[in-house]
């Protein structure tokens, strides 16, 4: 302890008085080399300029070198690329490993965590990790036990550490963290447990906390302001974080906050949503439940909250609203945007204007979606923005201990955090999607702290009426709000999408491939069978004068734990049961990285 | 542990052979009585009963809907294991009830350099603890491949004692 004290002060009496490390961050993003943050850039896009491989090429691609992590866990997330070094992360226990990219991938440093292994039960649906960021010469890595951890990216010696949040009372973590300005943002994971979701700055010098903003409870848990904050253009007024929860639900509200994270630098603003509201059984829980479901816009240096929009008050099915926030500038009748586009679990995907939290878009990106008829967009109704449910599909309808059948999406969503792309060549979004629908049968559990606290039965099924797969890989536009292409899958598509220059856009698929697609048309241009699995987020680099494309394999998530086994429809009937495609008759658990280059 | 084997083959040949226990063997599967709409082996140990015409136990159709509730997230759909956890419907038959109801009560760890495989304390969760009976007789069912996968369809109804005992169990 002594020892990290001692560290914090001297790293605190180094940093110069007012560093902006966004802006230094912002210069690394634009070095298209590089891939220095998950999401490739702040804006969310990943998309990359890259153009050496390109649609006419790409089918020539050949793989260059390959890297075994040796954790046998679902891999999502992807390396790093910063100069001469990648950075590789796995999912528990979190190892970090430097390889030199000038010396055939030599390991430079590999830095492993000691964390009590009593914290692997706690991760609802495997022990996954979304990968390290860095900023400012440190890589920064926020372990499943909720430490975040900053190392100093040539040596891999621990700079600080700070503990986010309690692992015994179900707190833990699988997101990467956001550094902007001066600090590092991060999020929690837990809705499965009963935990009260939230956001938290720590220092990127000192590893203080500098600020948390709670998904819900007093306004001054939740960092909003009764009248400068806003919902659809509205002040949201006093305790709007207590007022729509009976008692004391709030305290074990869930709305957590494991997706990913944007920012833009000009309004200064970071833009998340907030996950599930606990239990899974709605009648344990009346209100609106805000802000869970939320996509929420804070301040990055206070944390306030400047705009907030609910997208599925009083959630009944599971629909997390973590998924990432793509921003972009566009015209939305003839006229220059700065939109806001979130693909979210229940189906719908909203394009709003992220500068004043307007809504814009909101349609279904799957037509199998069925639960609501769609969002009220007129601005003078009393259910502005909210969805119209459709009785049939509601659990809070149907009532406790009553098996809803027949919903779509299934409580994985149409899409989970697997991040889409974005091409500002062909100004579409590359979406990979599930393509599930489920029954739903809510009942009454009670909460014991550090221990589940579900309280629904699920069965899920691919899609009924449809091409019998589990995903798509979809092209939307959305400013329109419509799907310009859409190519079926066997499996849910739970691969995070890359878009570049060269006009191909890259996915993983469950079974293992990396596949290589035209931007305009959608044709496959190429496949390679990897050695598991992919849940992880196509990168590109390039090194030497040569761009590199690269993939975790690795199969595991909910994906690896819901198909693993195959899926059944039990409202088929007893011939049809077994009669989907089981995941492990495709692919086994590994845990490699495949890097991917032209012949030269 | 030689019983825990004994009684393990005994299984064996009872399943593979689909013929009914002879007096040596040890029957875990095969109902022999039944209380207050719950079944129970020679051995006074909980089991699932089917019916001719497919109707379950209100136990078996019980421990299917907890399941999917509390066990599912990690070991997949119908006990039919994960890339992340085993295939309970095996081990509902290859594991003693008693150390069944031991591993769900205090957890278990396998840590090493191959895996990291942890299996929590259900102990104190009434969500578990209050249903671990259902969840054991509906995962030898699958285990047995007397219950396919999916919802169970025609089931007895739930006994007055059943519903008692559930209320006092989570009230506790």
């Amino acid at each position: 302890m002594k020892r990290l004290f001692a560290l914090t002060a001297a790293a605190a009496l180094c940093a110069p008085a007012a560093t902006f490390a966004s802006e230094s961050v912002q210069a690394e993003i634009d070095n298209a080399d590089q891939w220095v943050l998950q999401t490739g850039d702040y804006k969310n896009q990943r998309y990359s300029q890259l153009d050496q491989i390109n649609k006419e090429n790409v089918g020539d691609l050949q793989v260059s070198w390959t890297f075994s992590t040796g954790v046998l866990r679902g891999h999502e997330g992807s390396p790093l690329v910063v100069g001469d070094t990648m950075y590789v992360h796995t999912p528990f226990p979190n190892i970090v490993y430097a390889l030199d990219l000038a010396d055939e991938g030599r390991i430079i440093w590999k830095y492993e965590p000691k964390q009590d292994p009593s914290v692997i039960p706690v991760m609802c649906c495997d022990t996954v990790n979304r990968g390290v960021a860095y900023a400012d010469g440190k890589i920064f890595l926020h372990q499943a036990d909720t430490k975040v951890v900053a190392l100093d990216a040539q040596s891999g010696e621990v700079l600080w550490e700070a503990q986010n949040g309690d692992p015994s009372i179900g707190e833990t973590n699988t997101a990467t963290v956001l550094p902007v300005n001066d600090k590092i943002i991060v999020g929690i994971s837990g809705g499965e447990f009963g935990v009260r979701g939230s956001v938290t700055a720590y220092d990127m010098n000192s590893g203080e906390q500098v600020w948390r903003a709670y998904s819900m409870g007093p306004d001054s848990d939740t960092l909003i302001d009764p009248e400068n904050t806003t919902h659809l253009g509205k002040p949201v007024g006093p305790d709007s974080g207590t007022n729509t929860w009976e008692g004391d639900q709030w305290k074990i509200g869930g709305g957590t906050t494991w997706g990913w994270y944007s920012y833009d630098a000009e309004e200064n603003l970071v833009y998340y949503g907030t996950g599930n509201p606990s239990t899974w059984n709605p009648a344990q829980r009346p209100g609106d439940n805000r802000w869970s479901m939320t996509i929420m816009a804070r301040d990055a240096d206070t944390g306030m909250a400047k705009w907030l929009y609910q997208m599925t008050p009083h959630d009944e099915w599971d629909y997390d609203g973590i998924n990432e926030m793509i921003l972009t500038e566009q015209e939305v009748d003839g006229e220059m945007r700065k939109l806001l586009t979130h693909f979210d679990r229940n189906g719908l995907a909203y394009t709003m204007d992220r500068v004043s939290g307007e809504l814009l878009v909101a349609e279904k990106y799957d037509p199998a979606v069925n639960w609501t008829t769609g969002v009220d967009m007129d601005p003078a109704s009393e259910t502005y923005g909210r969805p119209a449910v459709v009785a049939e599909y509601s659990t809070e309808h149907n009532g406790e201990d009553v098996n809803s059948t027949g919903i779509c999406p299934a409580a994985l969503g149409t899409k989970d955090q697997q991040p889409a792309a974005y091409s500002p060549q062909t100004e579409l979004m590359y979406v990979p999607t599930n393509h599930v629908c489920m029954d739903y049968e809510p009942f009454r559990v009670s909460y014991t702290a550090g221990q589940p606290y579900v309280g629904a039965t699920l069965s899920m099924y691919p899609a009924p009426d449809s091409h019998g797969g589990m995903g798509n890989f979809i092209a939307w536009d959305n400013t329109s709000g419509e799907i310009k292409w859409s190519i079926p899958e066997q499996f849910s598509v739970w691969s995070g999408a890359l878009a570049t220059a060269g006009g191909v856009v890259f996915y993983g698929t469950l079974e293992g491939y990396l596949k290589a697609v035209d931007a305009e048309t959608g044709d496959e241009l190429y496949k390679f069978k990897t050695p598991s699995g992919i849940i992880g987020n196509v990168m590109t680099y390039s090194h030497g004068g040569k761009q590199y494309v690269g993939i975790l394999s690795g199969v595991g998530g909910w994906a690896g734990i819901g198909l693993a086994a195959g899926l059944t429809n039990p409202n088929d009937g007893l011939g049809a049961v077994g009669g989907y495609a089981a995941l492990s008759d495709y692919t086994a658990l590994g845990g490699q990285l495949t890097v991917f280059a032209l012949p030269d | 542990m030689t019983l825990s084997a004994t009684r393990f083959h005994g299984i064996l040949a009872v399943v593979l052979m689909s013929l009914p226990a002879t007096a040596q063997e040890i029957d875990n599967l095969t109902a022999a009585y039944s209380e207050d709409g719950r079944y129970f082996t020679e051995d006074d140990v909980p089991t699932y009963n089917v019916a001719e015409d497919g109707t379950v136990d209100w136990m078996t159709y019980s421990g299917f809907r907890r399941y999917h509730s509390e066990c599912h997230v990690c070991h997949g759909p119908e006990g039919e294991g994960s890339s992340y956890a085993p295939a309970l419907k095996k081990s509902a038959i290859d594991m003693d009830y008693y150390d069944f109801v031991d591993v769900v009560t205090n957890g278990r760890q396998k840590v090493n350099a191959a895996e990291h495989s942890v299996m929590p304390a259900f102990g104190e969760n009434p969500n578990v603890m209050c249903y671990l009976d259902d969840i054991y007789v509906y995962l030898k069912a699958r285990g047995a491949d007397v219950v396919p996968r999916g919802r169970p369809g025609k089931k007895e109804g739930k006994s007055d004692v059943i519903r008692e005992d559930e209320n006092a169990c989570l009230e506790g």
